[in-house]
């Protein structure tokens, strides 16, 4: 099934930018016409995505952060957050809870939080290359 | 995000006003940390009835603080949360070592 309607932005990885990110991708789903709680789901989960290609992906530099939103007519979005970072050497790892690289002021929750909050997380990671996530969210039309 | 820090009778309150991600959450950390090492608050109440968004940074914040507050035996309060808010918070455990009211104020 080919999307009705996509998006694709990119912006330096600034921290600044993460709340910039989340309001285009939840501005752009608004066409799904989503209830607040699945919008906020979606949102939440790009806010994951996003910081980690910040505070991990771009660990000690800037880089861009690529996200791109396809929107379905069964309801269905998909948005992949890419960066073209140090890459995860180990993603089974990085996806269990509580395991951070980032700190002491990490809860380390942000993969669990992604998988709770949608209903697929896909993703691929390269080190030296980057990191795409890619994460799927259904949205039931509203009576 | 602005932080509005009140402190009576040994407790300080934090009434934090905007969404809190990774980005916020540092300015927010940088606000309520010199002002609870320099008077040692007993308890630290976290007031979250005007913050519409957060992300788990603000989970990281919640624990960050607790383990602060350990260094004087004091502990965190977390109030004011809305439902979405509370997901987050439900996902984490973290009540297990914060106490929450339920109670928005």
């Amino acid at each position: 099934m080919k999307p009705f309607n996509k998006v694709e932005f990119s912006f330096p990885s600034n921290s600044v930018n993460e709340g910039f990110a989340r309001a285009a991708v939840s501005a752009f789903l608004s066409q799904l016409d989503p209830t607040v709680a699945d919008l906020t789901d979606l949102k939440t989960a790009v806010s994951e995505a996003v910081t980690n290609a910040i505070v991990h992906g771009y660990r000690d530099k800037i880089g861009f952060v690529y996200i791109s939103v396809k929107l379905f007519e069964n309801g269905k979005a998909v948005v992949r957050v890419r960066d073209k970072g140090c890459g995860i050497p180990n993603i089974e790892e990085a996806m269990e809870p509580l395991f951070t690289t980032g700190g002491e002021e990490r809860a380390g929750l942000g993969f669990a939080v992604m998988q709770s909050f949608c209903d697929c997380v896909r993703v691929t990671s390269a080190v030296g290359r980057g990191t795409a996530v890619t994460l799927t969210k259904y949205f039931e039309a509203r009576e | 995000m602005s932080v509005q820090l009140l402190y009576k009778d040994g407790v300080l309150t934090a009434k934090m006003n905007g969404e809190i991600d990774h980005h916020a959450a540092r300015e927010i950390r940088e606000a309520i940390d010199s002002t609870s090492q320099r008077v040692k608050p007993y308890c630290l109440r976290l007031d979250f009835s005007a913050v519409p968004f957060m992300d788990s940074s603000g989970i990281g914040l919640i624990l960050g603080r607790v383990r602060l507050y350990q260094f004087w035996k004091g502990h965190v309060v977390l109030c004011g949360l809305s439902s979405n808010l509370n997901k987050m918070v439900e996902l984490s455990g973290i009540a297990s070592v914060a106490a929450i009211e339920r109670r928005a104020g």
